[in-house]
């Protein structure tokens, strides 16, 4: 109200009214608004907001790349878990399969090698029976020509006849193991 | 403070009369000095924001940051936050209307400029003019011409005979005292300001040419101009924000499904 006052005054005294707009100033203003809006609306406004939209992107895409690796990062993790959980596994099981296994190649060679050992006696026992019995043979003949030939020396007498002489033999043995 | 002043000497206080300004060539009316300042702010905030936008780089340049930050203090605070998600259509118009009226009205106290072209009313209007057809067109093209006034005339909620009342108070308020107190507004605060600037240096001035007791009050004088100065950078700041707030809320409104 005071300025009314001021501007009334002034009009009063200098004769023009500020409240009137000059026709020359409102085209002016109208032209020199305009231009300025068509200059800030293309070639301002939409660098601006390309700059944000990048910016805004730049912060977006560097916080999604970070997102993705963690995201394969605890993939990772987990897949290596999982694969470190199958190994501990199958190592036990490795193990569990050996002592079984070595238990049990223990168990063949303890069973082969006792067969073999019986083997090996009876093969032993049976060798040492022939021999015995070849050795019984074999001396049982040359005890038997040898005492002949003794006694047919001693006795002077020709003890050819094989059954007299089998028979002699046979005597002298069995007196051998009665008197033994 | 000036008609004391003319009493006592011959001190010619300033007036309308320092806003007519005579044009510079002849009698042509496109040659003043308020039409040379609008043309040159419109130089000056074209190739400073151009400048300052050109790289759009993701990492601003102290120039880009400068320019951002003017945009995105009147794209983010005026335009997203009173106009809401539709409001990007709106950015470029306060952007400009804006800075347009920040640059004009600075001049008023930028050395050798020294002239606050919105004190010149002329310019006011047109702007308000824009506004006014702006949120209008917004308002009918959003809910058709005839909802909109009778949105206007017969405000929802209201008792009928209430309408004797109000109905006028609406229409002249939305075609009326909406488009006038906007340029009013505008225009009053920088006339008012240049004047009181003129009246403290002006009036410094001739009292240094007075008696010695004069002599030694000037300096107060001058000092009264300087502090005033300040007070107007932060006025011609204030009024530029009211102008491109008040513009936004009346476009909100125009967007708004209720009253």
């Amino acid at each position: 109200m005071s300025l009314m006052s001021i501007s009334n005054w002034a009009a009063a005294e200098e004769g023009a009214n500020p409240l009137i707009p000059h026709t020359a100033e409102l085209v002016v203003g109208f032209v020199a608004f305009s231009l300025l809006f068509l200059v800030l609306r293309s070639k301002v406004v939409p660098m601006f907001e390309k700059a944000f939209s990048e910016r805004t992107e730049a912060i977006q895409g560097g916080m999604e790349k970070a997102e993705r690796a963690q995201l394969e990062a605890e993939k990772a993790l987990a897949q290596y878990t999982t694969q470190l959980n199958e190994a501990r596994g199958e190592a036990a099981k490795i193990r569990e399969d050996a002592r079984v296994q070595g238990a049990a190649i223990i168990e063949d060679l303890r069973n082969k090698a006792a067969e073999e050992a019986a083997r090996i006696t009876a093969a032993a026992v049976a060798s040492i029976e022939a021999e015995r019995q070849q050795a019984v043979t074999s001396l049982r003949n040359e005890v038997g020509s040898l005492a002949t030939e003794l006694a047919g020396k001693i006795v002077g007498e020709a003890l050819d006849d094989q059954v007299r002489q089998s028979r002699i033999v046979d005597r002298f043995i069995a007196d051998l193991e009665k008197s033994k | 403070m000036g008609v004391r002043l003319a009493s006592e000497g011959g001190f010619k206080p300033p007036s309308t009369a320092d806003f007519e300004l005579p044009p510079v060539f002849g009698d042509n009316p496109y040659t003043t000095k308020p039409v040379f300042l609008v043309f040159f702010s419109v130089i000056l905030v074209s190739v400073f924001f151009i400048l300052a936008s050109r790289k759009a780089a993701v990492v601003p340049s102290k120039l880009q940051f400068a320019g951002e930050s003017i945009y995105s203090f009147v794209r983010n605070d005026l335009a997203r936050d009173v106009i809401g998600h539709e409001f990007m259509r709106f950015v470029p118009y306060l952007f400009t209307l804006f800075t347009f009226i920040l640059t004009n009205n600075l001049f008023g106290i930028i050395p050798f400029l020294q002239f606050p072209t919105m004190s010149r009313v002329s310019f006011p209007y047109v702007l308000a003019i824009f506004t006014f057809v702006i949120f209008h067109y917004v308002a009918v093209k959003h809910k058709g011409l005839i909802a909109y006034l009778k949105e206007i005339m017969f405000m929802p909620g209201v008792p009928k005979p209430v309408y004797i009342l109000l109905t006028p108070i609406e229409v002249a308020t939305y075609f009326l005292v909406r488009p006038l107190t906007l340029s009013l507004r505008l225009f009053a605060n920088m006339f008012a300001g240049h004047l009181l600037l003129l009246v403290f240096i002006l009036g410094g001035e001739h009292l240094l040419q007075g008696a010695i007791g004069l002599k030694l009050v000037s300096p107060f004088a001058f000092a009264f101009g300087i502090g005033l100065t300040f007070f107007e950078f932060m006025v011609q700041c204030l009024q530029a924000y009211i102008f491109t707030l008040l513009t936004a809320l009346y476009i909100a409104g125009a967007l708004a499904d209720e009253h």
